[in-house]
Formats: structure tokens, sequence, C-alpha cells
């Protein structure tokens, strides 16, 4: 009797014994984080680049010792420009492969399209792309530019002397939110800055469309009513490419007809021969050709890891460099890769940006960031013609859509929101 | 006598006195054309072209063109690259002035503003070159800009040019220059010699001038003249829209004859045909990259008309191989063949980005294709769009011509009209096709040479096309040279009417719904065959 107790107690034991050896440990080996980018599509000539970033920076991480001791390990998936494949590629990365964070988007209707998996999951996104605004979710970082940082400033600078005193706007964009939303801001701005009506043409056509004849014989024909007009351009993807070699075959000179672009930066430029699209302009954060000797090492840094010294930096690119090393220093302070936790560490974080300038993230889940209009060169580069002395704090909502009067974004303490015109916890009177 | 000696003397010192001081004048003004600040350069620009001194010509060309810098000493030069260094060169002269580095040197920047003065002044110095090209620009230059005070300048220019066209140009530059200052009657003889042009330009200064004008006389000969030249420009816009609805068409052509020719043979839905145009763009950039590697730079022009003959060659290599392997075993049965091609489709585009990579391959357009044509009322037709609009009229010449006269063509026709009938006539149907798959690909790969040139070349480019193609082909009729030409012709058309009207998006919703209407009537297209084949 006690003999087949004791056998099976010791069976017990040795079960258990033999379970908690095959059980693998509790705590992970590596830090999984995901990469969201089209790496094939009508997108992939803009975001390819900055899959490779990421790849850079994990490098230069584990060089480094790794986050927390752990080896950070990059998982990347290729939604292939079908912003739908955006949101289930998401929802893999949080669900199945349990990545503590993820950098990806490019384009505002992939970005719209994963917000709602981000919340729902409480997932963290890093999106280090220009867009339109409208928008601070609990669950993404913006480090690129809002419409303030980027948009705004470029039409004033057009605006002014250095710029040519322009009365006369085309605002031309492919047929999504990002440019309808910008748009109207801009739209909104003009007004606002008594140009009138009838001086302002606007456009839209899809993504990938080649055949721009009629848009540009409409460009002429809209400059040539005497005042001086300027093109505001919010096209994106691969139909930039055919856009500026019609431009440049009509003849169109920067100095009669500005074109400004804020998707078109020395990634997209290296496919074109630019030596006809001198002069055109860019706003942005960064460019390859700031002197700085933060910038200097970026540059080095990127040209060893994608061993070819042809390849360009670009302002995503910074801007991922930007967020990634915010969310290293952040994991570092939390001492955990738990969203919430590193979500308190992000407020106030500062970064030597390869701008020149100190990047801060702000409560409202954006960076204050330098502005600067380049003009395109000969060999594909920008010469920066103005910039901003000091870093501009990004605004998340317009002052320029009356429908977003009063709304603020805060996500620290009493505010607690992306959008609310009262804070959640009204201050408790004494 | 002595008086006037004495007034010699102090007219000399005079002169003396002011010449050295025109010379500082010139050297101040250079000195400050290597600034940091736009403004200064910009003051510095407008008072060399002021100052009528051609020694400022070249350097105010370097200046535009950024190979003007500083040296350490803050010296103006000229540099140009030599390898890692740069030579130098006297900005005035030209003459050599040894090499440096890049660190050295600090270019002296340019903005838009500023390329705008430099123009500007360039045309005041150039207007008298001896070079009639120089004149032409200042002529126009003087035209864009007009200025009141320069019409005595253009007047003395006139009288000494022999040039036609420089004089045409001086002629509107001194009318336009006469319209803002001067009595009412030079203004009136202005606007009427004003009036017969058809320049957007001057029609937008006309514009500008009658806002300021205060007599009606010449408000109502600004108003007659304004009719007149943008009656002009709209007969001239028409035109101009034609051509862009022609080019379009004989793109959406290109891409859809190889389409209709295998339809009508064989009635076989080809899903892969974009692919095939797919591949002809690629095989384009593979004879670039040849070319690049293996033959001098000036053979590098000529890569597209070697690219013709290798991208049907293989496409209709791999056409020929999709029949032989796969279509034929699924012949009498379309919907397999439907889905069998797709897959088909899917597979090539695979197949190129795992060998080229999914990020678009840059073509580049030779120099004989770069630019545009400028018509008047300033409007360009840009010349790939002109040359390939030629091109397709040339395929589809001979290939009228293969259909007409030659036994295979002959053998084709009776296949497409009652197969039955022309196998019983012992025609080798099963040979006929192969090689019409072969000659429809072929044609596709064509096609797709000729799209590399103005859009995108990347894996998704079949994509774009196969719906366009199979829109034209239903339209115009199965199988049926002429229905693809008209219907090609008019969708596209169509599309570029109402372009500027409803915006390339809606523009395009409309054809598609008009075309499914126009389907319901006529299920059979524009041209149909007619014939006596059981099948309706």
């Amino acid at each position: 009797m006690i003999s087949r107790n004791v056998s099976k107690v010791l069976a017990l034991a040795g079960t258990l014994a033999v379970s908690t050896a095959l059980t693998p440990a509790q705590a992970q080996e590596t830090i999984k984080i995901g990469v969201l980018h089209s790496l094939s599509g009508t997108m992939a000539i803009s975001e390819s680049t900055l899959k490779d970033t990421v790849l850079m920076m994990v490098d230069d991480v584990n060089k480094h010792g790794g986050l927390l001791g752990k080896k950070v390990e990059a998982v990347v998936v290729d939604p292939a420009s079908n912003w739908p494949l955006f949101a289930e590629k998401a929802r893999e990365l949080i669900s199945k492969d349990k990545v503590a964070v993820v950098f990806g988007c490019w384009t505002s209707v992939s970005r719209k399209s994963v917000l709602p998996v981000f919340e729902e999951l409480n997932g963290l996104l890093f999106y280090p792309v220009q867009y339109e605004g409208e928008e601070s979710s609990k669950n993404v970082f913006y480090t690129g530019a809002a419409p303030n940082q980027q948009a705004i400033p470029a039409v004033e600078y057009l605006m002014s002397k250095d710029g040519g005193e322009v009365k006369r706007w085309v605002l031309e964009g492919t047929d999504y939110v990002y440019p309808r939303t910008t748009n109207k801001i801009l739209e909104s701005f003009l007004k606002s800055k008594g140009v009138a009506a009838e001086d302002i043409l606007i456009n839209y056509t899809p993504f990938g469309f080649s055949d721009w004849q009629t848009e540009v014989s409409a460009i002429k024909k809209f400059a040539a009513a005497g005042k001086k007009t300027a093109v505001v351009s919010t096209i994106n993807g691969d139909a930039n490419v055919p856009f500026y070699k019609e431009l440049a075959n009509q003849g169109i000179k920067a100095s009669d007809i500005p074109v400004v672009a804020f998707s078109v930066g020395e990634e997209e430029l290296s496919g074109i021969d630019t030596k006809n699209l001198v002069g055109h302009l860019a706003a942005w954060n960064y460019f390859q050709s700031v002197k700085a000797p933060v910038n200097d090492v970026f540059i080095k840094q990127w040209h060893a890891f994608i061993k070819s010294d042809k390849r360009v930096t670009n302002d995503p690119m910074e801007a991922t460099y930007i967020g990634f090393k915010m969310w290293s220093q952040a994991v570092m302070q939390a001492g955990t890769t738990e969203v919430n936790a590193v979500r308190q560490a992000m407020y106030g974080q500062t970064v030597k940006a390869p701008s020149g300038f100190t990047a801060v993230m702000n409560t409202n889940h954006h960076l204050s960031k330098p502005v600067m209009i380049g003009e395109i060169q000969p060999n594909g580069q920008f010469e920066i013609v103005w910039q901003t002395k000091n870093a501009i704090k990004a605004d998340a909502w317009s002052p320029y859509l009356p429908e977003d009067k009063g709304k603020v974004a805060d996500w620290s303490f009493p505010w607690l929101c992306g959008n609310c015109t009262e804070p959640k916890y009204k201050i408790l009177a004494n | 006598m002595r008086f006037f000696r004495l007034s010699i003397v102090a007219l000399a010192a005079l002169i003396l006195a002011v010449i050295p001081a025109a010379a500082a004048d010139f050297a101040e003004l250079m000195a400050k054309l290597g600034a940091d600040d736009f403004a200064t350069k910009i003051e510095a620009v407008e008072g060399l072209g002021a100052l009528g001194d051609g020694r400022a010509v070249p350097v105010l060309k370097a200046l535009a063109d950024g190979t003007l810098y500083t040296t350490a000493e803050h010296k103006l030069v000229i540099a140009e690259p030599a390898g890692n260094a740069f030579r130098l060169f006297d900005p005035l002269d030209h003459s050599a002035l040894g090499e440096a580095s890049g660190d050295a040197l600090d270019k002296v920047r340019v903005n838009n503003r500023l390329r705008n003065a430099i123009e500007g002044a360039l045309g005041g110095l150039t207007l008298f070159s001896d070079n009639a090209a120089e004149r032409l620009r200042a002529a126009e230059e003087a035209l864009k800009h007009p200025r009141a005070d320069s019409a005595a300048a253009l007047t003395k220019a006139l009288a000494d040019e022999r040039d036609p066209q420089v004089r045409q140009a001086l002629t509107g530059a001194l009318a336009a220059a006469r319209l803002g200052g001067g009595s009412k009657d030079e203004q009136l003889a202005a606007i009427a010699a004003l009036a017969g042009s058809s320049d957007p330009q001057i029609r937008s200064l006309l514009l500008q001038q009658r806002a300021v004008v205060s007599d009606p006389d010449v408000k109502r000969a600004m108003d007659a003249a304004l009719n007149s030249i943008e009656g002009r420009l709209k007969l001239i816009g028409a035109v101009v829209t034609l051509f862009e609805g022609v080019s379009l068409g004989s793109i959406l052509l290109l891409a859809a004859i190889g389409l209709a020719i295998t339809f009508g043979v064989m009635g076989v839905i080809n899903m892969a045909h974009g692919e095939m145009i797919m591949l002809g763009a690629y095989t384009t950039f593979v004879v670039q990259q040849l070319f690049r590697a293996f033959l001098p730079p000036t053979w590098l022009d000529a890569y597209l008309i070697a690219a013709l003959p290798v991208a049907f060659l293989v496409t209709a290599a791999v056409g020929i191989a999709l029949e032989r392997g796969i279509i034929r075993l699924l012949y009498g049965r379309p919907l397999e063949t439907l889905l069998a091609t797709w897959g088909v489709s899917l597979f090539l585009q695979q197949l190129v980005r795992s060998v080229f990579g999914s990020p678009n391959k840059e073509v580049a357009n030779p120099a004989w294709m770069t630019g545009g044509f400028e018509l008047v009322g300033g409007n360009t037709l840009t010349w790939n769009r002109t040359v390939i609009l030629v091109f397709c009229f040339a395929v589809l010449g001979v290939l009228a011509l293969v259909l007409r006269r030659t036994t295979f063509g002959l053998h084709m026709r009776a296949v497409t009209q009652n197969r039955d009938m022309a196998a019983v006539m012992g025609i080798p149907t099963a040979a006929v096709d192969a090689l019409t798959f072969g000659l429809g690909s072929g044609i596709a790969g064509m096609a797709g040479v000729a799209l590399s040139q103005i859009g995108n070349v990347s894996p998704n480019l079949g994509t774009i096309y196969i719906v366009d193609s199979f829109m034209v082909v239903v339209f115009g009729g199965v199988g049926s040279l002429l229905g693809t030409l008209v219907g090609a012709m008019s969708l596209g058309i169509v599309n570029k009417l109402l372009e500027p009207v409803a915006g390339a998006v809606l523009g395009k919703v409309v054809v598609l719904v008009a075309v499914i209407l126009f389907i319901q009537r006529r299920p059979r297209g524009l041209f149909a065959l007619k014939g006596r084949a059981a099948e309706s």
C-alpha cells in the first residue's frame, strides 16, 4: 500500500521535474520589433528604404549590447501598398509575433487602416512620415511633420519676397486622405491671407497616375493669367516620376512656375534625371545636405550598412532614426518593453537629430522639429534656401480649420485625450 | 584760348575721375556677388545689369549654372570638377588659375528669385550680343518682363536686327514695353501690333494693363485684342487636346492590338497579356543596362532601337511557350483558360520581382525623345509621345500588311472566320494558333518598349494596362484591326475631353460606364466581324 502511494508520488514528482525542464524559460531571449513598410507596389519607391533604416538601427543597438540585456530582433512583413493588407499584417505582428513596437506606414490611408488594430490590441506604432494632422492616438507616436511644420511654412515661404511673392496657387495631389485634408487646410490658410477663390486651383489624380499631359497643360494655362503662380504638390509614390518628367519635357522652369513638393525627397529623385528640375522645391525637416556632425555620422553609418556610397538619406529616414532612438531610450528608462510604461517614458525624450537640432517628444505624441526648404540640384540633392531658427512644436489640430476650434491633444494629466475640448479630469478644487 | 584749354583739362580730369569710379562700381558689384545673403546678391546682379558692362555676362552665366565659387580669400572663381579636385578659372577672362580641392571652395548659392534677377540682367546685357540665339532669348525675356524704359534700347536693337525670328520677338517686346508708358497713340499702335499674336504671355500682359488703364478708347482696343487672342488660343487648345487624346489612344492601341489578334483568332481570353507588356518593358531595361556596360556612351541613345526586335522575340517566345504549354491543352474551355492565364500572369509578376526586385527600374529617355516641340500659344508637344504615336501607326501599318498580303495573314483570317472550314481546307490550325499567339505577344512586347518611355517600369505594369486593353478590344470589336484602332482613338479622345472637366478619376469612371452601356446595345462591339460561322 505505502509503496503504491510512494510510487505515485515519485511518478508525479518525476513528471513535474521533466515538464519543468521541457517548458521554455518564461523570459524571452530577444525583444521583437515589427517593420510594416511596403516593399512592393506603388509605394515601394519610398518605403523600402525605411525598412533598411530600421534594420540598420537594430544592428547598431545589438552591436552595443542590445536593449535591457537582450538582443533586438526585427520582424519584417510586406503589406505591398495594399491598405487592407496593412491592417492584417499589423494584427499578425502584434498577436502572433508579439512584437513590442511597430515601425511602419507611409500613406495616411495605410495608417488609418492600422489605427483600429493598434488601439484594439494596445500596440505601439511609430509613424515617421509627414502627414495631414487631425489625429493624435494613444497608440501612435508621430515622428513626421504635421502641416504647421511643413505645408504652412512652405506656402509662407512662397508668399514671401525670397520665394517669389506667389499670388496664384495650384494644389495638385493624389486622391486620398492626406492630400485632401492638407489641401483643405491650405485653402483655408490661403483664404485667410486674402487669396481669392479664383486664384486657387485644386486637382486630384489616382495612385500610380502616369498620363500627366492634361494636368501639366492646365497648370501652364492657369499660370498664364499674369500673376506669379506656384504648384503645391502632394503627389505620392511613383506617380511623381512621370509628373516631373512631363514638367521637364514641357519646359516648365522653376523660375517661372516653382513646384514645391511634400512627398518628394532624395530617394524619389534618385530615379529621375534632375538636370531640368533645378530650382523646384521640397519642404522637409531634414535634408541629406544639412551640415551637422550628427548628420555626418548618420550618413557614414548608412553607407556602411547598405554597402553603397550612392544611396541617399532623407527626412522619413531621419524620423525613423529619431523614433527608434527615442523608443530605445524610453525602454531603458522604463526598464521594460510593456506598452503603457514605455508610453509614459516617451514624453520629454530628446534626441540629437541629424538635422542639427534636438528633437523633443511632446505630450501630444508629436515632435518639435525645424522646418527647411530646399531647391533641387543637378545631382539629385537639395540646397537649403530657408530654414527656421528654432524647432517648431507640432499642432495636431490645425488652427485654420473651423471644426478644429478648441481641440486639444494632450496625453498627460489632466487632459488624457487626443481629441477633446475639455480635460478628462477636472482638477479638484481645494 | 586759355579758358578753352582749362575747360579741356577740367573735362579730362572729370572723365578720368569718373572712369575709375565706374570701374570701381563694377568691381564693387562683382565682390558683392560673393556675399552670403540673397538680398545683397540680387542687388549686385541688378546693378550689373543696369551698368551695361558686357564683362559681366560670363560671370552671371556661371552663377546661373552653379559653377561660381568663392575661395578662402573671398575671391570669385569659376570652378569645374576635374577628378577629385576642381580646376579654377578667372570669372572675367576664363584664364586658368590652377587647382583646388572641394574643401577650399564655397559655392555661391542661388535661389529662384536670384535666378529671375540673373535672367533679367542677362537679357539686358545680351540684347546686342553677336550670337543670334542669345539675342532671341534676350528679346523673349524683355517680353516676359516689359519695362517702359527699355523701349529705347529695344528700338535701337530692332533697327540693327537682320534675323527674322529675333525681329519678330523684338517687335513684340517693343510693343509690350510701349503698352505701359507713352502717349495714347503709341499705346493704341502697340495694342494693334499685339492683337495678332497667339502668345499667352501677351494675353496676360494685356490683362494686367487693362486693370490699370483708364482711357475708354484704349480699354475698348484692349478688349478687342484680348478677344481675338483668346479665340486663337481656344482653337490651339482644341488642337492640343486632340493631340493628347490621340496620344493616349495610340498607347491604348499598342497595348490592345496583340489582344485583339489572339482574342479574335482563338477566342482565348489571355489574362497574361499585360505581363507580356511588362516583359517587353523589362527587356528594354536589360538592353539599356547592356548598352551602358559594354558600349561607348555615344551609342547609348540607340538602345531603344535595338530593344524593339529583342523585346518582340523574347515576348513572342514566351507567348508561343504559353500557347503550346497551357492554352492548347485547354482548347474549348474558356473559363479554365481564363483562370490558367491569370495564374500565369501572377507567376510572371513574381518571377520578375524575384529576378529584378520589387522597386521600379529606371529607364532613361534617349536624348532625341526628351523635351518637346514648342507650339504657338505656349503649348508643347512632347517628343516622346509624338514618337510613340508615329511608332504606333507604323506597327498598325505593318500588321495590316501582314494580315492582307502574306500567306500567314491569310491563314490567320481564315481561322478567325471559320476554324473548321479552314482546317478542312488544309490550313494547319494548330501552327496558326501558336504563331498568332506569338505575334500578339510580340506586339505586346513592343508596346512595353514604348510604355517604358512614358511610365514607370515595375512588376505591376501589366495590371495597369490589362483592363484598358480588354475595354478597347471589346468596344472596338474582336478580331478587327480597324475596330481596335477606332475604339482606342475614341476612348482616348473622350477620356482627354472629360479630364479637364471631371478630373482624372471621374473621367475614367464615366468612360467605363459608357462602354458598358454601349455593349448592352451592340454586344459584338463597333466593328463586328461578319461571317458564316456556326457561333453567332
